[in-house]
């Protein structure tokens, strides 16, 4: 026993030898953090000196094939089209907890990052907190389109129904059994508006065909919301789709009963090869290069943002793996045409 | 409309779909019940499964051998029911905390080791439903018990096993005198370390196929966090069954029952909100207790560490 | 002298442990390509380094101490509360419904009608699983885990539907949140930093609680019941009754807990499906909290502050190092474990003080000084 105690001693002491230079020295930061803030003036040149500083709080994963990989492709897309030297990004994932996610907003904002990403609707209340103490900060949170009329804070969205709605009219035109299944996570915001849009664009294709949606009152609920897929197939649907990142096992569910998949927020169609016909892919790239060049141009905030099909913001992405009747990919074509020309209007519920 | 529940289609998919959903729980609840007849408490059983779950996937995925990965869970569950036995046993530390400990570090490491080795969800071809040539062909009873994957076939067969081991052989006689009146037994020479060590390491065992009858079986993807509670579930169940493998089952099933009747509920737009739907296998499983009285004690030495010559 | 040194060692032991646990987590960083000094400055930078900073690790301890004061008394009353999580939800959600209702009201007065709903909502979450457990024998880890569960349902349900702030109600994406409560209806700030009047309450709380605990009969009983059920029934104890007083109180502490994160941190609630988001699972880490404080009201309270200061001081080292936020949860498990483990060390010592005691009482004139000399060795 007395061992265990001197193990313990001897670590407490080599660990706080370790632990007290650095702790006298908090200059020791951020990697990141070791130069002085880079501000807008510096911006209207062409080469900037300094980097393009971006931080990203998100509340699940950058690797869940859905919402939260799409901001981190996004990112990873704008660091390519503007070069290492003149960009880069930092981010704090799976900040579930709304609380820590504000002490991690008020953190980055303070080691002076050009643009704080507050990637869920969940943060604007916090945002809207802290925005007006960093006046010199840019902030952007999604997805919304309430900067709450501050100059400093950017809103953002995807016209998510619009996918979705492109995704319906495919799925219509494909089932053979004339029931579409469809799992969301909880009835809000964008799996609500894709969830809306897609069953818009079923009816408004094939009206005698039947959208069943399984709101299964979660985010992180794979077990259940394969088992939901499941019943959608029971309940004979040849056609399914859903959204959030809880839905990586329903797709597995409808490959095995041969159905087809329709995926949003990100490109799943590595998970089923075969089965995925389309995702409605997120870009915000699109609207974060517009963002960047405003900051760059000294307008911080004040403004909103939709990704959707017209700014290229949103892409139905096709699977190659999946062979789409000509036809219902002239029909995809022209429905995506229609809505950026304004000549289909989504009548949401 | 509520008729639309009434009809052959739904009956048979709620049987189906309750036995596939019931596997995990059986799994980890039968591994839970063996731990708490000896007087353990392990609420670290979501932690275990999901380490289990992501190397049964992930040994799954790189060698392409199902039972190697399913063996790996196995193992892993067992190294983690070994750390518990050691700090619960030898250490007497405070079993539910403990296992809360052991819980973070499953949730947080399967994640870590998912990240660095994989980086991102990908699917793995799992387990297939066995066909039984004659009987998967009878209708409704075919598809509701014979075609599902070779795991589930197991849980089922876990039942009787475990009620035998428990109820008929001197093990079990062990590990409910450990459980019951653990200085009687030690003063009888059962030593009640080892049988306790032996209870841990088997019910990690468990909890890691548990893990790996939803990545390799029923799900065959791994991602963060993705057993969502079903371990704080299992361990409540072994309660529901009053530690007795029948019960375990009864609980497991009338659990998933439900459950998959609210999915129907939705499928079929019966007029209730989408919460309150969900909600309902966990009323249900309350009421039902409510109602069937247990006159079932649990074990009296249950969450107390032993300590010789006290 | 030597007592003193002797409670100072035993009150050190869980920082020792989750020292030895850092150690541990210093490898799994090494093994990662981080630098662990590094890693470990920035969460003390992040817990300790700055009055934000602290601020911050105060503001996250408070529900943990609330939490963790329930907890001692169920758990003196030895019936196991796993349901924080959801007394916390139906707390906070009654708070804010009154917070957001009586608006006519000064607001102090306000103010203290929500923290009292909170204490009731989070009083009938516990209280159900107590009476569940008296009269139905009921296990409560069974349906604290199912309330859990309901609360979060119940809180979603309510917040797309009958609270949703009237503003997203209009709105296409109808963000599950409520309104946002009035400035005046807010837990005044104590410093130009987070940190708010709940902390303090808190505080003042973990004294009451001692005194209930321990200079009351209500507490004697509870206690009472929880050592020794069947010596208390002859001793003509109602035993049920105090189980669901157990519960009940352990389940009002976790309801104030939710009502103050949202009276004096969010400002209004906002879901995102599961309880850890509004929670940051408190409810369970205040758990850990109260038994690292050994059960006691007045030890919670820097027990709280050590847990409060390790997740606070984790997101900052997730923040600067850039190491997946999995690693800080495998690591918080690591210090669970290390510091419960330790808690047989404190046992030990404190038995081997017994034995000398016992010894120096029967030899008095002999006995002493080789002892002191062993145990000074230890």
């Amino acid at each position: 026993m007395k061992k265990f105690v001197w193990f313990v001693l001897t670590l407490a002491l080599v660990l706080s030898a370790c632990g007290a230079p650095a702790v006298e020295a908090p200059a020791a930061e951020a990697p990141v953090a070791t130069e002085a803030p880079a501000e807008a003036p510096a911006a209207t040149e062409a080469p900037m000196a300094e980097p393009f500083r971006v931080a990203v709080v998100m509340p699940s994963g950058i690797t869940d094939k859905a919402f939260g990989q799409s901001m981190y492709d996004a990112l990873t897309r704008i660091k390519d089209q503007m070069g290492e030297e003149n960009f880069e990004f930092v981010y704090s994932e799976n900040m579930f907890v709304v609380d820590d996610a504000a002490a991690a907003i008020r953190d980055y904002a303070t080691q002076g990052f050009d643009l704080i990403i507050a990637h869920g609707s969940q943060y604007g209340s916090s945002l809207q907190e802290i925005a007006p103490d960093f006046p010199e900060t840019s902030f952007a949170w999604g997805t919304t389109v309430d900067t709450f009329g501050q100059p400093n804070i950017f809103a953002y969205e995807a016209l998510s129904q619009e996918g979705g709605y492109v995704n319906g009219v495919l799925a219509a035109t494909l089932t053979k059994s004339k029931v579409i299944g469809v799992v969301g996570p909880i009835e809000t915001g964008d799996a609500k508006l894709y969830i809306d849009g897609f069953k818009a664009g079923v009816i408004a294709t094939n009206p005698d065909a039947q959208v069943n949606v399984n709101y299964i009152g979660s985010f992180s609920d794979i077990p259940l919301a394969s088992e939901a897929a499941t019943t959608h197939i029971a309940a004979g649907a040849d056609v399914l789709s859903g959204s959030a990142q809880m839905v990586v096992g329903a797709i597995g569910k409808a490959e095995e009963a041969g159905a087809l998949w329709f995926g949003t927020q990100s490109n799943q169609a590595s998970l089923a090869p075969t089965i995925v016909v389309a995702s409605q892919v997120y870009h915000w790239e699109v609207m974060l290069a517009e963002m960047i060049g405003l900051i760059q141009g000294g307008t911080l905030g004040g403004q909103s943002f939709s990704a959707d099909l017209a700014n290229g913001g949103q892409v139905i992405e096709f699977n190659d793996g999946y062979a789409l009747p000509a036809e219902a990919q002239a029909l995809a074509d022209e429905t995506i045409k229609g809505i950026v020309d304004g000549t289909i209007t989504i009548t949401l519920p | 409309m509520i008729s639309d529940l009434f009809t052959v289609t739904v009956f048979v998919g709620i049987l189906a779909s309750g036995i596939r959903l019931s596997t995990p729980y059986l799994f980890a609840a039968i591994g839970e019940a063996f731990g708490q007849k000896s007087g353990v408490l392990n609420l670290g059983v979501e932690g275990q499964m999901l380490l289990g779950a992501f190397a049964a996937f992930y040994v799954a995925l790189t060698t392409g051998n199902l039972w190697l990965g399913l063996l790996t869970a196995m193992l892993v569950g067992a190294l983690m029911g070994l750390a518990m036995a050691y700090v619960t046993v030898n250490l007497q530390a405070e079993q539910g905390i403990s296992g809360i400990g052991f819980y973070l570090f499953g949730l947080g490491m399967s994640d870590l080791l998912f990240q660095k080795l994989m980086g991102t969800v990908e699917t793995v071809k799992g387990f297939p439903k066995i066909h039984i040539p004659g009987l998967s062909d009878i209708p409704y009873i075919g598809e509701i018990f014979f075609s599902q994957n070779i795991l589930v076939y197991f849980a089922y067969l876990l039942v009787p096993i475990a009620w035998f081991v428990l109820n008929k052989t001197t093990l079990g006689l062990k590990i409910r005198a450990v459980g019951e009146n653990p200085d009687a037994a030690d003063s009888l020479g059962v030593s009640v370390a080892r049988v306790r060590y032996f209870t841990i390491i088997l019910g990690g065992t468990l909890s890691g196929i548990a893990g790996a009858s939803l990545s390799i079986a029923l799900l065959n993807v791994f991602q963060q966090n993705m057993t969502s509670g079903l371990g704080f579930i299992a361990v409540a169940l072994v309660y529901f069954g009053a530690w007795r493998p029948i019960g375990i089952l009864g609980g497991a099933l009338l659990f998933s029952f439900i459950n998959s009747l609210q999915l129907w509920m939705q499928v079929l737009s019966i007029p209730v909100p989408s919460d309150i739907a969900v909600m309902m296998p966990y009323v249900v499983t309350i009421l039902v207790l409510v109602a069937t009285v247990s006159k079932v004690r649990a074990p009296s030495a249950l969450s107390k560490p032993f300590e010789r010559g006290d | 002298m030597r007592s003193r040194l002797n409670s100072l060692i035993d009150a050190l032991l869980p920082v020792l442990a989750t020292l030895a646990a850092l150690f541990v987590g210093a490898v799994m960083l090494l093994i990662l390509k981080v630098n662990p000094i590094v890693a470990y400055a920035a969460l003390w930078d992040g817990a300790f380094g700055s009055t934000n900073a602290l601020a911050e690790t105060l503001v996250k301890a408070t529900p943990l101490l609330l939490v963790g004061l329930g907890i001692c008394i169920s758990f003196r009353g030895d019936v196991i509360n796993i349901g924080g999580e959801g007394q916390m939800i139906i707390g906070a959600v009654l708070a804010t419904w009154v917070g957001l209702n009586f608006t006519g009201l000064p607001g102090w007065l306000t103010i203290l009608l929500s923290m009292f709903a909170g204490f009731l909502g989070g009083a009938i979450w516990g209280g159900i699983p107590g009476v569940l457990k008296a009269y139905f024998r009921v296990n409560e880890i069974l349906s604290t885990v199912m309330m859990n569960a309901i609360a979060v349902q119940f809180m979603n349900f309510l917040l797309r539907g009958p609270m949703i702030d009237p503003a997203q109600a209009q709105a296409a994406s109808q963000i599950p949140q409520t309104a946002r409560l009035e400035e005046i209806f807010r837990l005044p700030r104590l410093a130009p930093t987070r940190l708010h009047l709940g902390a303090l309450i808190a505080v003042i709380l973990a004294v009451l609680v001692y005194i209930l605990l321990w200079r009351t009969t209500l507490g004697y009983r509870i206690r009472a019941v929880g050592q020794n059920p069947h010596a208390s029934r002859y001793a003509g104890i109602k035993v049920p009754r105090y189980m669901v007083l157990a519960l009940l109180l352990s389940g009002a502490f976790a309801g104030l807990a939710g009502a103050i994160q949202v009276f004096g941190v969010n400002y209004r609630m906002i879901t995102d499906g599961s309880a850890s988001g509004f929670t940051g699972s408190a409810g369970f880490n205040g758990i850990v909290a109260a038994l690292f404080g050994g059960l006691h009201p007045i030890l919670t309270i820097p027990a709280s502050i050590l847990f409060g200061a390790l997740l606070v001081g984790a997101n900052k080292m997730q923040r600067v190092v850039q190491v997946p936020s999995a690693l800080i949860t495998a690591l918080n498990g690591l210090v669970v474990v290390f510091v419960v483990s330790s808690e047989i060390i404190r046992r030990r010592r404190q038995r081997r003080r017994e034995a000398v005691a016992k010894r120096d009482d029967e030899t008095p004139l002999t006995g002493n000084k080789p002892i002191s000399q062993a145990e000074a060795g230890s």
